[in-house]
């Protein structure tokens, strides 16, 4: 696939997104090991480039379905750094009013409807969303994450099923780092090729390099097109890798330090700014004016998290139904 | 009971007719699930409506129900006004982590920025020798789940008019009817309207044995307590109509009443809706009671095949009898 040509303003914002997905987690591993952040844990370091690629392809009126590795989705879809940190330290304030905290980020206003913490759960979820646009001639694309862990569940099989059958407009957007949590892809897959199955249900497909957010960029926008287009589903390979263990429980032992290593010289912030550089598109200063923002910014959310207010207590049972069923619903 | 003009009418027509008048009156409603539409549904609820009402508003889906029924909840989600059928209970297991993860939670984890707006209908119980994979009576389980609102429609004016309320219901509500009750008749009154799924009804009045079920159970304990008003023990029969919340106010009525309480239900005891209903009279209506609780539920066995042992298994209106007259303070006469 040929590179596609970088423009210095888009560049720029691309390399700033992706570095405050970077440091946003970089903070969130930090206040995890402080204790001001709990509970599962799951970064994305590396796989920056997927989130901050296909969101370039979406308007503001499509839907996002993510994972519970959703952190650089919340913040590339426009989820502000103050609300997603204080989700993460389950804080009021928080974008889920710190119900869900990490793994269950939800935002009306941005049509980011979670977090999923159901490996494949989201994927009807999607379906369901495309075929009320469907029904009621919306055109509009719900965009569902999914990594291939997801692949081998029954929900993907049957999503993949439907949403062609129905032709709904869905970006199916695979985020294959090569591991379902612990487990490597060929000890879990018997077909590693994932388009391929995507193609079984007659569906186009593509693979994208995911460490290069501009090839991302490119293959979202055409896939997404697609699907606005009318044409039905379109699923989307980014092949990528996570730096960081699967959850900040996980040892790490089933993967070498040299593979981890080797992905890590494929950096997709490195590459970006390495390409924006030799281009003339990037100096120091602006790298340096980029990181100061992104650093403020971030210790701005930390603060904001850290001063937010716990939910009273007497809230417990509030939103398990509609307020106006809640009354009666207390059983 | 009505006063006015009624007509006859099966409660597999009255739930049609409620489906139809969901299509007519909302546009954002539609019907999916498997065989709804070419084949007219497998208990032929939905018969006629893909010729009135077009493919796109009765979709037939695959055999698949995890996706499809978590496609109703986001197309709930996404401003649609889903009715889910989903073949029998046994079957929505396959999409329980839709029903649980997804449906019921999502309002509390968003902190309170989506509602499921979702109705899924399914067919429970057991009666026509459908044998373990059709038969059980699973609804007492999904009653257990926070989020989600279950109703069982035992009556034909229920039945034709408990779907609209539920479309009204901004949740996830989750509608069992049983397979034995599709081809009751019964007299619907012409001015038949939306009714209250908050609230149990008395079917009975009595002062002597509350008898508390739903369901398909419902017309055992009537006849169970027509037996006994022969002997003249009067038998007050609740109709729970919704599992969940349950309305224990009006068992709590009752059972000051009557002091003694017979639970009637299709599903297994051992931790069983009838168990939270006795754990619930227990922690609050103790002092009122002036006998042990009896419990009539199904055999601790898988719905067996054949007809005495299907019959066996599940309640019949003389185990009824039986409980409650072990309830009675001297042995009714013979």
């Amino acid at each position: 696939m040929s590179t596609p040509p970088l423009e210095r303003t888009h560049g720029q914002r691309l390399l700033r997104e992706m570095i405050r997905i970077r440091r946003f987690e970089e903070a969130c591993a930090e206040h995890y090991s402080a204790g001001h952040i709990r509970g599962f844990l799951h970064l994305y370091i590396g796989e920056e480039a997927v989130a901050v690629g296909v969101m370039q392809g979406l308007t503001p009126a499509d839907a996002i379905v993510a994972t519970y590795r959703e952190h650089g989705h919340a913040l590339a879809r426009g989820i502000g750094a103050d609300p997603l940190m204080a989700e993460m330290f389950g804080k009021q304030e928080g974008c889920s009013r710190g119900r869900g905290g990490s793994m269950h980020v939800f935002d009306a206003a941005t049509r980011f409807y979670g977090g999923n913490a159901i490996v494949g759960g989201g994927l009807p979820l999607a379906v369901g969303l495309a075929l009320s646009d469907q029904l009621l001639g919306r055109r509009r694309v719900t965009a569902c994450f999914f990594g291939d862990g997801a692949v081998a569940e029954g929900e993907f099989h049957e999503s993949m099923n439907l949403a062609a059958l129905w032709k709904l407009p869905v970006l199916f957007v695979c985020e294959n780092n090569l591991y379902a949590m612990g487990t490597r892809i060929e000890r879990a897959l018997s077909q590693t090729d994932l388009p391929a199955k995507a193609r079984t249900y007659g569906m186009p497909t593509a693979s994208a390099d995911g460490m290069d957010v501009t090839a991302v960029e490119d293959a979202a926008r055409s896939a997404a097109e697609q699907v606005r287009a009318g044409n039905g589903p379109f699923f989307l390979e980014c092949r990528t890798y996570r730096f960081r263990a699967h959850s900040m429980f996980d040892a790490e032992l089933y993967r070498d330090k040299a593979e981890v290593e080797e992905w890590k010289t494929r950096d997709p912030i490195a590459l970006l700014k390495a390409r924006l550089e030799q281009a003339g598109l990037l100096d120091a200063r602006e790298l340096t004016a980029i990181e100061d923002e992104v650093r403020g910014e971030i210790a701005r959310a930390v603060a904001f998290a850290d001063a937010g207010t716990w939910e009273p207590v007497e809230h417990l049972t509030q939103d398990v139904y509609t307020p106006a069923a809640q009354e009666a619903n207390r059983g | 009971m009505a006063n006015g003009p009624t007509r006859r009418i099966t409660y597999r027509d009255a739930m049609r007719e409620a489906i139809r008048e969901a299509l007519t009156r909302d546009p954002r409603v539609f019907l999916m699930g498997e065989d709804v539409g070419r084949y007219g549904g497998a208990y032929a609820v939905s018969k006629g409506l893909l010729a009135e009402f077009g493919p796109e508003r009765i979709r037939d889906t695959p055999l698949s129900e995890s996706t499809f029924v978590g496609a109703g909840i986001g197309a709930a989600l996404g401003g649609s006004r889903p009715i889910v059928e989903v073949m029998t209970v046994n079957f929505s297991l396959l999409a329980l982590d839709q029903i649980v993860n997804t449906a019921a939670t999502i309002r509390h984890m968003s902190g309170g920025q989506f509602s499921v707006p979702v109705v899924i209908r399914m067919a429970t119980g057991a009666g026509r020798q459908l044998a373990a994979q059709h038969a059980h009576s699973l609804e007492g389980w999904l009653a257990h789940v926070p989020g989600l609102r279950i109703v069982e429609p035992a009556t034909i004016e229920d039945a034709r008019g408990m779907l609209w309320t539920a479309l009204q219901d901004p949740d996830p509500v989750l509608i069992f009817e049983h397979q034995t009750l599709y081809n009751l008749e019964g007299d619907l009154p012409a001015d038949a309207g939306p009714v209250d799924i908050d609230r149990a009804v008395v079917r009975r009045h009595g002062g002597d044995v509350t008898v508390i079920t739903y369901g398909a159970m419902l017309y055992k304990s009537l006849a169970a307590a027509a037996t006994l008003a022969a002997d003249g023990v009067e038998c007050e029969v609740i109709d729970l109509r919704t599992l969940r919340p349950l309305d224990m106010n009006t068992i709590f009525e009752s059972v000051r009443r009557t002091r003694r309480v017979a639970i009637v239900d299709e599903g297994w005891r051992s931790g069983g809706l009838s168990a939270e209903i006795a754990a619930r009279l227990a922690e609050s209506a103790f002092y009122d009671l002036d006998a042990p609780i009896a419990r009539v539920c199904s055999a601790e066995v898988p719905i067996p095949y054949p007809k005495h042992l299907e019959d066996a298994a599940v309640p019949q209106a003389a185990a009824i009898v039986d409980a409650v007259r072990a309830l009675l303070p001297a042995p009714a006469p013979r």
